[in-house]
């Protein structure tokens, strides 16, 4: 036994060394999933160099990633560390003060930036869409009307053959397969958006709006990868996710009901033209719950960024300023590449003079 | 009486000098406060928890484990789901990987393989328990729950008149989740049952070869009743792992908020409620989260303590074996 002590050793230490490195191998956004955020937001070190500490919603994350990444090699002396821990984590540790910036889908209620004593101010920096992924062979497109869908969502409607969704796809061959709905299990701004439209367009949605609500039906995935990697798993799986993901993965999308009652796919012309319909407030948070229009998809959202109006560090606020310029000029060329709704003209504008303002 | 300078090289039969005994009490002082201080950790994290719980546990009271809503806007939480599902899948987990598990330790044991494949097989289990969970839970969505999916449809379809088969198996459930952590609790009860059995004087089954015993009747009636100690103690340590386990079923166990018997339908653990729920928590959920946890904490304490006690009276009876 002594003598192969030794030798069972290195063997162990070498197969923990080997799933330790495909551990390894995993992109640093996705990781960075952790439920924690820092102890405390980084001082800016001397010599000029910053490193700027965010955190928020999973929503936006490739988008922020790929911003944060390309301004870091264009502006060496800042570093941007960005984690998705979620909205309302993101807009938690902001309050805190353990981050210089935060994220979220769900822009923040008045007692939350109460509680940030007024130091806040809210950008939105680009916008998406959520859509509907579903798993079923076969049948593309699919055409769900709001009373299918609030129903599916409700449990109501329990087979893929039922025919409210029947109605809608008169061509399409739908099985006899059960609905396995797919919903958000962590609180998340994305659920936000999505019952909030559930909620305004009909008065049947009990379960409310919110980051996190009681669902009738279903099961839930952690974060948006989470649910998009269940809906590709289980045939006859019908979830919402953020639509970056859904193309990503190459997730079939339903085409939905909206208030015209024409059926719009979620393409990121018809999520523009829905954003385009409503004017933007001083305040910047903008809720466009149920668009008009006959080419708009019905659930689209703002994105905000959290950043503090003063910042204690003047190295850190010329580091935001310049960044988040960036992010509205240079930055919004890269968002239809990655599947995110670029800003109209002059909601940038908008923005931009309020970016001004930070200090 | 000879001066530690005139002869340097102490004999035996020389008294402790002062240095020694002054090592010797600082390190029985220093021993005995480490020990002191784990009971004082103990303490102090049940403390915490049970302080931050108090403002819920005043609002909630025992509602609180009879009801089934978890609605963080219309504050009203309920964990009765939540605890059925942790001990469903614990109990499952421990059938499964408690009969397994000391069924290995029974082949590992008794000498049917060769030496070597013996330690070779030891080795691998022990590996078992070194992958993350997190890694088990990846494993479960992207390949058990594909693979176990014809299987439960056959079940679903012939037996679905049991209500244990009574829904189609929609992607993460109860079965899954128990399957993992069946596996993870593997390693465990196989190396503690294993070295219980092994432990066995050799006398014993000597004697009962002597009165000719089979080999079966060996094992089943000599070696597996004196282990059983340490078999039971395996046990109950694998079901508190299996209570507590977090992550592979926060991604595994389907996140829904009910109780259904069906093992294929998704369910819910505290465990994956708390690691869910917490990032997002506001001030109230926090306090109902914490005391979600007390609840947890006092089942695995009841668990261990009629672990123990059932242990207790099972071995009574073997007093003078070693």
């Amino acid at each position: 036994m002594q003598s192969n002590s030794f030798t069972t050793s290195l063997i162990q230490l070498l197969s923990g060394l080997i799933l330790f490195g495909f551990g390894c191998a995993k992109d640093p956004v996705a990781v960075g999933t952790a439920t924690q955020a820092t102890t405390g937001a980084p001082p800016a070190a001397s010599g000029g160099a910053v490193t700027l500490q965010g955190s928020g919603a999973s929503f936006p994350a490739p988008i922020y990633s790929r911003w944060f990444r390309e301004f870091g090699n264009q502006n060496s002396n800042v570093r941007v560390n960005y984690q998705a821990t979620g909205s309302g984590a993101g807009i938690k540790a902001f309050v805190e003060g353990q981050t210089d910036f935060g994220a979220s889908d769900a822009a923040m209620t008045d007692e939350e930036i109460a509680q940030a004593k007024g130091n806040v101010t809210l950008l939105p920096l680009t916008a998406g869409n959520v859509v509907l992924g579903y798993n079923l062979d076969g049948v593309k497109p699919l055409k769900l009307s709001r009373k299918a869908y609030v129903g599916i969502f409700l449990g109501t409607i329990k087979k893929w053959n039922d025919p409210e969704i029947a109605k809608a796809n008169p061509d399409a061959t739908l099985p006899e397969k059960d609905i396995t709905v797919v919903h958000r299990s962590d609180g998340s701004g994305t659920t936000f958006v999505f019952t909030q439209h559930l909620s305004a367009i009909t008065d049947a949605w009990k379960p409310g709006k919110g980051t996190s609500v009681d669902w009738p039906v279903g099961v839930g995935g952690r974060k948006n990868d989470g649910v998009a990697a269940l809906i590709a798993q289980t045939p006859g799986a019908i979830g919402y996710v953020e639509y970056a993901f859904a193309v990503s993965s190459k997730m079939a999308m339903a085409e939905l009901e909206n208030k015209a009652g024409k059926f719009v796919a979620p393409t990121l012309d018809a999520s523009k033209t829905a954003l385009g319909a409503v004017k933007l407030p001083e305040d910047m948070r903008a809720w466009v719950t149920d668009p008009e229009g006959d080419d708009a998809y019905p659930i689209v959202t703002y994105t905000w960024i959290l950043a503090k109006k003063k910042y204690d560090d003047a190295a850190k606020a010329d580091a935001m300023k310049k960044l988040l310029a960036w992010c509205l000029t240079d930055g919004q060329k890269l968002s239809e590449e990655l599947h995110y709704v670029s800003l109209p003209e002059a909601v940038a504008r908008q923005v931009l003079t309020a970016v001004n303002t930070i200090q | 009486m000879v001066s530690a300078a005139a002869n340097p090289t102490p004999r035996i039969s020389q008294p402790p000098t002062t240095w020694q005994k002054q090592f010797n009490r600082s390190f029985r002082w220093l021993a005995r406060f480490f020990g002191y201080a784990v009971l004082a950790l103990l303490a102090m994290i049940s403390f915490e928890v049970m302080r931050h719980a108090s403002a819920a546990i005043g609002d909630y009271g025992l509602t609180f484990l009879t009801s089934s809503t978890w609605d963080a806007n219309a504050t009203k939480f309920g964990v009765l789901p939540q605890i059925i599902g942790t001990l469903y899948t614990s109990v499952l987990a421990l059938l499964i990987g408690g009969g397994l598990g000391i069924t290995v330790a029974l082949v590992l044991s008794q000498g049917f393989l060769d030496h070597r494949i013996e330690l070779l097989m030891k080795n691998i289990i022990e590996l078992l328990a070194a992958i993350p969970s997190v890694v088990y839970g990846l494993w479960g969505i992207f390949a058990l729950v594909p693979a176990l999916r014809p299987i439960t449809d056959w079940l679903h379809e012939q037996l679905g008149f049991l209500p244990f088969f009574s829904t189609r198996l929609s992607g993460p459930g109860i079965l899954p989740a128990s399957i993992v952590l069946s596996i993870m609790i593997l390693p465990t009860v196989t190396a503690i049952s294993r070295e219980a059995m092994a432990a066995v004087p050799k006398r014993l089954a000597a004697a009962a070869y002597g009165l000719g015993a089979t080999r079966w009747e060996v094992i089943f009636r000599v070696t597996l009743p004196s282990a059983a100690g340490g078999i039971f103690g395996s046990l109950v340590l694998g079901f508190g792992r299996a209570l507590g386990e977090t992550m592979a079923l926060a991604m595994l166990v389907g996140n829904a908020h009910h109780f259904g018997w069906s093992l294929f339908s998704p369910g819910t653990t505290l465990a994956a409620l708390l690691a869910n729920h917490f990032p997002e928590a506001g001030v109230v959920e926090v306090q109902a989260l914490m005391y979600a946890a007390v609840v947890l904490l006092l089942i695995t304490l009841i668990v261990n303590a009629l672990g123990s006690l059932i242990m207790l009276r099972a071995t009574a009876g073997l007093k003078g074996l070693h």
